[in-house]
């Protein structure tokens, strides 16, 4: 198939990672850890994942310590204002003032 | 062997959509479509057609059901008039924007406030830009070899199609129709095929948000951006022009009743001064050339047939001898002409035909128009030394103005 051309004639998309494109691109905040306060680090077992459950683009790891995955990440501090311990930090990415 | 029965304009689009072997139809009663949908839902109870009758709560919901049937392999249908049209407008852009092929009959009805019931066509004209195909009928045997036709013209390049007549004039009006056999209308439409085949495992989201740009799917492939979807559908529709064309010729030579496709034409070839309209105003045009020539006026008539796509080429090839044009038309679009006119006008500057133009409103909300009041007001018109090619404000026949 060419892979320039989308051949559909209406709009379509299947579930697969990175089908919307790198939402990576559009963050202007990235979420920072602080894994000395993330309850699951904290207790070494499966708790909270409250950032993972609300993240609209499910790009949080649910894993010990928990990661997110930057290509995709959209930037948009769901997770900060969800988590209940503050251990995410909403820091400015560099040339966004 | 086809037959002849005598059938109302209603009968005779239910009759055509049970020989297309429509799979789904959904649709919710309203004057004067109500008895098309009645005879569908009597078909359908006692064997005759196999199809779902699905019932609703409304006309929205009755397109919705038509897209998601369509949207997984069924052929379907549906119809309506006036204002149950514009409640579906939502879902009309949606069906075009799905390159869903669904075929609506739009029992022309004039459009509330006030309420009339009577036809007019500003029903459909009003929907004139939500990308679906829109034919207008001439009598109740065009309309049954129309839905026919349209089944095969939205099949085979994925755009929906409307196919308009006019209420009560043509609807509850009995006319002799010749029946198509079942057996050459299966032969002339194939079961349909959807664009896109549906599989569990293969899962998709149809119609995502879209993006201004074009985006890089999860495999590479540039996907269309919104503006790509909307020139395809766009040239979808262009392109329908000649299928529309080539699907009436081969209906013609399979079922020997050839309805002019595009455009249709009346006693034109020595034609100085044409008469113009679509559905059965137009018809009643015919018999207005006629008094005219019997007055010695070189009068005919050119058909509008298919409205959407508008038949540039075709009409200026028809309209290219004519010395006047008077567009006869059951809608207004408020605040500038008649839509015919004004596409029309548009179509024919710079092109070969430099005839002057006239627009005359009619027959709004059911007003009755008799031929010889169309060859008087024609008459007068072509008498008349303002002639003189500029835009005039188009006569409102049969009103009172002042
Ligand atoms: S919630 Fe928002 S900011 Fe947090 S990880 Fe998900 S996309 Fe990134
Ligand atoms: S919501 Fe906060 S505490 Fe809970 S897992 Fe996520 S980062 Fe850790």
């Amino acid at each position: 198939m060419d892979k320039t051309k989308d051949p559909n004639i209406s709009a379509m998309c299947t579930l697969a990672v990175g089908e919307a494109g790198r939402t990576g691109d559009w963050r202007s905040f990235r979420p920072v850890i602080d894994h000395g306060k993330c309850i699951p680090s904290q207790k070494g077992r499966s708790a909270c994942f409250l950032c993972w459950l609300y993240c609209p683009e499910g790009v949080v790891r649910a894993e010990i310590p928990i990661t997110i995955d930057m290509e995709y990440c959209k930037g948009c501090g769901i997770c900060a204002e969800e988590c209940p311990a503050k251990a995410i930090t909403m820091v400015k990415e560099e040339g966004h003032e | 062997m086809s037959r002849v029965e005598i059938m109302t304009g209603n009968q005779a689009a239910a009759l055509g959509a049970r020989l297309a072997r429509v799979q789904v139809v959904a649709a919710y009663p309203i004057t004067p479509q109500t008895s098309l949908t009645e005879t569908l839902a009597q078909l359908i109870e006692s064997g005759e057609m196999q199809a779902e009758y699905i019932r609703v709560d409304g006309e929205h919901s009755a397109l919705t059901v038509c897209i998601a049937a369509s949207t997984i392999g069924a052929r379907a249908f549906t119809a309506t008039s006036a204002n149950g049209l514009l409640y579906m407008h939502e879902q009309i852009h949606w069906a075009a924007g799905s390159r869903l092929p669904i075929v609506m009959c739009c029992v022309n009805r004039g459009v509330g406030a006030p309420w009339t019931i009577f036809n007019d066509q500003q029903d459909s004209i009003s929907q004139r830009d939500t990308g679906w195909i829109q034919l207008y009928c001439r009598d109740n045997q065009e309309i049954i070899d129309t839905v026919i036709q349209a089944f095969r013209i939205a099949e085979t390049i994925y755009c929906p199609v409307m196919v308009c007549y006019d209420g009560f004039v043509l609807s509850h009006t009995l006319m002799p129709v010749e029946i198509p056999e079942e057996e050459k209308v299966d032969a002339f439409l194939p079961p349909y095929r959807p664009h896109t085949i549906l599989d569990d495992t293969n899962p998709r989201t149809i119609n995502p948000v879209m993006f201004a740009d074009l985006r890089a799917n999860a495999e590479g492939i540039l996907c269309d951006g919104y503006m790509e979807i909307r020139y395809k559908l766009e040239y979808a529709l262009k392109g329908a022009l000649k299928t529309i064309q080539d699907v009436s010729d081969e209906y013609a030579l399979v079922f020997g009743r050839d309805h002019g496709g595009l455009i249709w034409e009346y006693k034109t070839s020595d034609a100085e001064v044409i008469l113009t309209g679509m559905g059965s105003i137009a018809t009643e045009a015919t018999i207005a050339a006629d008094i005219l020539r019997e007055k010695g006026i070189p009068a005919g008539v050119v058909g509008i047939r298919a409205y959407r796509p508008f038949p540039t080429e075709a009409l200026i090839r028809a309209l290219k001898r004519a010395r006047s044009i008077h567009c006869l038309e059951k809608a207004v679009s408020y605040g500038f002409a008649g839509p015919v006119y004004t596409d029309l006008r548009a179509a024919l500057y710079g092109s070969e035909c430099d005839a002057q133009m006239q627009d005359y409103i009619t027959s709004l909300g059911g007003r009755d128009i008799q031929p010889s009041t169309i060859a008087e007001v024609v008459l007068n018109r072509i008498k008349s030394d303002a002639f003189d090619g500029r835009f005039r404000e188009p006569i409102w026949i049969n009103c009172r103005t002042e």
